[in-house]
C-alpha cells in the first residue's frame, strides 16, 4: 500500500469573501462554513473564531483538534465510516493543510477537556499553540445527554476539517511524502537482513465518553487488528475521547501520528516496519486478556523482531499496557512502551498503576500531575468556567485575575502518548 | 562574606581512634578537623569551614540509636551550622546505616542541609536515597579522592542554594522524584532509536525504571458475616449532592466521610458523583450503582449482614496518586477500625 502525502503548509488563516487557499492563505467565508457544519438538532448554537500563535488566545474546554485533509486520488474519503463510505483507504493521494486546525470547544461535555494557550508558558506544552487555528465553537441544545453532545460535537468538527481539506484538493503541494508498506511476504522478501518491526497502537475505549472510532467502528468491540500504517493518514482512525486533556489522542495525533512518521523514516535502512496492530482498553478484565492475548498472538504471526507499544489515557489502561508489553516479551520479542506519569504532584509518587519487570524499556512523556500557573490572557475562546473541574484542576484554580493554577493534565496534548511532544521527566 | 558552617559526622576508624574493638565508643565532638574532614576542608577552600567534627563508634550507634541521635543532634544544634555532612561510609554497612539516619534526623528535625556518601550496595542507601541526598562514591576507602570532590561539588551547591541537577550529572542516588523536562527530540524518536538498540542488543537507558510494585494480599475472609458491620468506601466519586467538599473530579487532594444512617437508598435528589473519568448519567441518575446502599439496606433487612456502617468515605480515584490514596485510607481506616468496622466493600468504577 502506497501513499503519497501531499503537504500544503498554510501561512495564514482568515475570514473572508469567499472561502479559498490563495498565496498559502487560507481565507474562509465562516457563512460557508457554518452551513457546511450546521444543522444537528442537538446544538443550540455554532460560531467559528480564530486563534493564531502567539496570540493572547485561551482557548477552552478543548474537544479535539482535527487536521484538514482531502483525497486526491485512491479509493475512497477521509473519514471513513464516518463521514465518507467505508473504502479502504491509504492509498493513492491525498493533500493535507498543515500548519492549520480545527478545534471543537464549547460548552464542557464532562470533566475532561482541555486547554490551548496560544502563548505563554502554557503554549510550550500543547503542541497545538503552534497551528493556525480555526475554533469552532458549539453550544448543545439544553437537556442533551453528556454522550449526544459529544457525538454532535464530534462529528461537527470532522465536518469542518472535510469541508476545509476539500479547498485543498487541486493546490499544487509545497512537499510530497512518500509512505509504502508491502504485503508481509514481499515486505520480508525485500528486506530478508533487517528486523521487522510493528506498532502496537492502544486506542482508548473505556466507554462512556472515553472512545475511538475506527472506520466507524466503536473500538471496545474490536479484537486486535491490522492496518496498514497509511491508512491512519486519511482518518482511518478518529477520537470520541473526553478523556484527559494531556494524554488523550486528538484526531489530528491519529492522522500525524508520530510513531508511525518515525518508524518510516528508518524503514528500509535500520529496520522493516511491517504494519500496524490496533487494540483497545477495555475496563472488563476478560476483554483485557483476549485483547492483549490478541495483540501479542498477532506480533509473532507476523514473526516481528521488535514492537512499540503506545498507550492513550492512564490509570485503568496502564494495565493494558503492562498486559501487551509482558505478553509480547513473553514471545520474544524486543518491546518499547511509551507511556505518561502520574507521580503525583510532588512525584514522589509510584507514576504507573501497574509494572513488570518486563517492561525495561519505557518512554516517558512527563509526569502530567505537575502544577503549572497560567498567566490571564486577553481573549477567551470558549469558557474557563470549568476549569475547577476539569481534570487536572482544583477547587480554586481559576484565580479572580483570570490565571489558572492546574496540573498539566488540564492541557491538550501536554503528555501525549505516542511521543507526539518533547515533554518527559527524570527521576531526581 | 563570612564562611558557611559545616559540622561533619564521622566514625571511630576514619577518626583514627581504632577499627573493631573501639567500635562502642559513645559521640564525642571535637572543634577541629578531623580524618577525611582534612580532604573535605581542602576543597571547600574559602566557602565553608568544619567548625566541629563528630565521632562515633558504628556498634554504639547501631545498638543504641535512640540516644546516639539524642546526642548528636544536641552536639550538631550547638554549632548552627549550615550543612552536615556525614561519611563517606563507602561499603561500610552500619556506618552507612548510621550516616543514613543521622542525616535523615539532621535534616528533619533540624531542618538543616544534609549530604553523606556510600557505595550503591550500602544498605544504608537503599534505607535513605529516598530521605537525604547520597553521593554515590566506591566501594572502600581508596575511593576518597573521587568521593571528596564529588561530595564538595553538591555541598557547594547546596550552600549557595544552586538547582540540584539530575542524578547522573551531580552523581547523586535518584530518590525517585520524578520532574519534568523538555527533552532535545520528541518521544516518538527516543522510542525507535530504543527499540533499535534493544534490537541491536545496545546499551540504552529506560526513562522509567519499574519500581516495586506494592500488592495487597487480600486479608482472610470474615468469619461471620451475619454478625459483621460493614461499611462501604469507594474511589468512584460519589458524593451528596452539590459535592460540598469539592472534591476533585481527578487528582483528587482529600477524601469525604458522609453520614448515610437516614438512607435507604440514594437517589438523584439527594447524591451524585464527583468522578470525571466517566460519563456520570447512570451514576448520577442513581448513586447505588456506584455505592450500594440500596441493596446493603437489603441485606440488613434481611439478617444476611450485621449492619451497615453509619458512614460511608468517598474520594475520586481519576488521575490521583498512589501515595495520595494510601495516605488517605491510612487515616480512616483509623476511624474504621475505632468504629468497629469488621469489613469494607471498596467499590471502584
Amino acid at each position: 500500500m502506497r501513499l503519497e502525502l501531499g503537504n500544503i503548509f498554510i501561512k495564514n488563516v482568515k475570514f473572508g469573501e469567499s472561502t479559498k487557499i490563495e498565496d498559502s492563505i487560507l481565507h474562509i467565508n465562516k457563512e460557508e462554513l457554518l452551513a457546511a457544519v450546521g444543522g444537528d438538532e442537538h446544538i443550540k448554537s455554532i460560531d467559528v473564531e480564530l486563534a493564531h500563535p502567539g496570540e493572547e488566545i485561551r482557548i477552552t474546554p478543548v474537544k479535539d483538534v482535527i487536521e484538514p485533509r482531502v483525497k486526491v486520488e485512491g479509493p475512497g474519503g477521509i473519514f471513513p465510516g464516518m463521514l465518507s463510505k467505508v473504502d479502504t483507504v491509504g492509498t493513492g493521494r491525498t493533500h493535507a493543510l498543515k500548519n492549520i486546525a480545527v478545534v471543537t470547544a464549547g460548552k464542557i461535555v464532562g470533566f475532561q477537556e482541555g486547554i490551548i494557550d496560544m502563548t505563554g508558558p502554557g503554549a510550550e506544552y500543547t503542541p497545538f499553540s503552534k497551528l493556525h487555528n480555526i475554533v469552532v465553537v458549539a453550544e448543545p441544545a439544553d437537556g442533551i445527554k453528556q454522550h449526544e453532545h459529544e457525538a454532535a460535537v464530534r462529528t461537527i468538527g470532522l465536518k469542518a476539517a472535510q469541508f476545509l481539506g476539500e479547498f485543498a484538493k487541486n493546490i499544487e503541494p509545497d512537499e510530497v511524502k512518500y509512505y509504502e508498506t508491502e504485503p508481509l511476504l514481499e515486505s520480508v522478501a525485500k528486506y530478508p537482513d533487517l528486523p521487522k518491526v510493528g506498532y502496537v497502537y492502544m486506542l482508548q475505549t473505556q466507554g462512556l465518553l472515553h472512545d475511538t472510532y475506527v472506520y466507524g467502528v466503536d473500538a471496545k468491540k474490536i479484537v486486535p487488528t491490522l492496518l496498514y500504517p497509511t491508512e491512519t493518514m486519511d482518518g482511518a482512525i478518529v477520537s470520541g475521547n473526553c478523556v484527559s486533556a494531556c494524554d488523550k489522542n486528538p484526531t489530528y495525533v491519529h492522522q500525524n501520528n508520530s510513531i508511525i512518521e518515525d518508524l518510516y523514516e528508518k524503514h528500509g535502512k535500520e529496520i522493516n516496519f511491517v504494519g500496524v496492530i490496533i487494540t483497545n482498553e477495555n475496563v472488563y478484565l476478560a476483554d483485557k486478556e483476549r485483547s492483549s492475548n490478541w495483540t501479542a498472538k498477532l506480533t509473532r504471526y507476523l514473526g516481528l523482531d521488535g514492537v512499540i507499544v503506545s498507550q492513550e489515557g492512564f490509570g485503568n489502561p496502564d494495565t493494558d499496557l503492562i498486559m501487551n508489553c509482558k505478553k509480547i516479551e513473553n514471545e520474544g520479542i524486543k518491546t518499547v512502551i511509551v507511556t505518561d506519569e502520574y507521580a503525583g504532584r510532588d512525584g514522589a509518587s509510584q507514576s504507573l498503576a501497574d509494572a513488570d519487570a518486563k517492561a525495561d524499556a519505557v518512554v516517558t512523556n512527563g509526569n502530567a500531575n505537575e502544577v503549572i500557573v497560567l498567566p490571564p490572557m486577553k481573549k477567551i475562546i470558549g469558557s474557563t468556567e470549568y476549569v475547577d473541574v476539569i481534570a487536572g484542576g482544583f477547587d480554586g484554580s481559576l484565580r479572580t485575575d483570570g490565571s489558572i493554577e492546574v496540573e498539566i493534565q488540564a492541557i491538550t496534548g501536554a503528555t501525549n502518548e505516542t511521543g507526539f511532544v518533547k515533554l518527559s521527566s527524570k527521576g531526581y | 562574606m563570612s564562611k558557611k558552617r559545616v559540622v561533619h559526622y564521622i566514625n571511630q576508624f576514619f577518626a583514627g581512634i581504632g577499627g573493631e574493638e573501639k567500635a562502642d565508643i559513645k559521640p564525642e565532638v571535637r572543634e577541629e578537623v578531623v580524618g577525611p574532614g582534612m580532604a573535605f576542608s581542602t576543597s571547600l577552600k574559602e566557602e565553608a569551614e568544619i567548625v566541629a567534627t563528630i565521632i562515633c563508634g558504628d556498634s554504639y550507634f547501631n545498638e543504641n540509636v535512640e540516644e546516639a541521635k539524642a546526642e548528636i543532634m544536641e552536639m550538631v544544634k550547638k554549632y548552627q551550622p549550615d550543612l552536615f555532612i556525614a561519611g563517606p561510609a563507602f561499603n561500610a554497612g552500619r556506618y552507612g546505616v548510621a550516616c543514613g539516619t543521622i542525616a535523615k534526623a539532621v535534616q528533619d528535625e533540624l531542618g538543616i542541609d544534609v549530604i553523606t556518601g556510600m557505595y550503591t550496595e550500602n544498605p544504608g542507601a537503599d534505607m535513605y536515597k529516598k530521605s537525604v541526598y547520597i553521593i554515590e562514591t566506591g566501594n572502600s576507602a581508596a575511593a576518597m579522592r573521587k568521593a571528596v570532590p564529588d561530595m564538595t561539588k553538591f555541598a557547594l551547591k547546596l550552600l549557595k542554594g544552586e538547582e540540584i541537577g539530575a542524578p547522573e550529572e551531580d552523581k547523586y542516588m535518584s530518590r525517585g522524584i520524578r520532574r519534568n523536562y523538555f527533552a532535545e527530540e520528541q518521544g516518538s524518536k527516543r522510542a525507535v532509536n530504543m527499540l533499535i538498540k534493544k534490537l541491536k542488543g545496545e546499551e540504552y537507558i529506560t526513562e522509567y525504571p519499574m519500581p516495586d510494585f506494592d500488592r495487597v494480599e487480600a486479608n482472610a475472609a470474615v468469619k461471620d458475616i451475619t454478625k459483621a458491620k460493614i461499611a462501604l468506601v469507594t474511589s468512584g466519586g460519589t458524593v451528596p449532592k452539590g459535592n460540598p467538599d469539592k472534591i476533585e473530579s481527578s487528582s483528587a487532594s482529600k477524601y469525604g466521610k458522609y453520614d448515610i444512617s437516614n438512607f435507604t437508598d440514594l437517589t438523584e435528589a439527594d447524591h451524585e458523583t464527583a468522578h470525571g473519568g466517566y460519563d456520570p448519567v447512570y451514576a448520577n441518575q442513581d448513586s447505588d450503582r456506584v455505592l450500594p446502599v440500596d441493596v446493603l439496606r437489603d441485606l440488613e433487612k434481611e439478617g444476611a449482614i450485621g449492619e451497615l456502617h453509619n458512614y460511608f468515605y468517598t474520594t475520586v480515584g481519576n488521575g490521583t496518586s498512589v501515595a495520595s490514596s494510601k495516605a488517605f485510607a491510612a487515616e480512616f481506616a483509623k476511624e474504621l477500625i475505632a468504629d468497629g468496622v469488621q469489613a469494607v466493600i471498596l467499590t471502584s468504577t
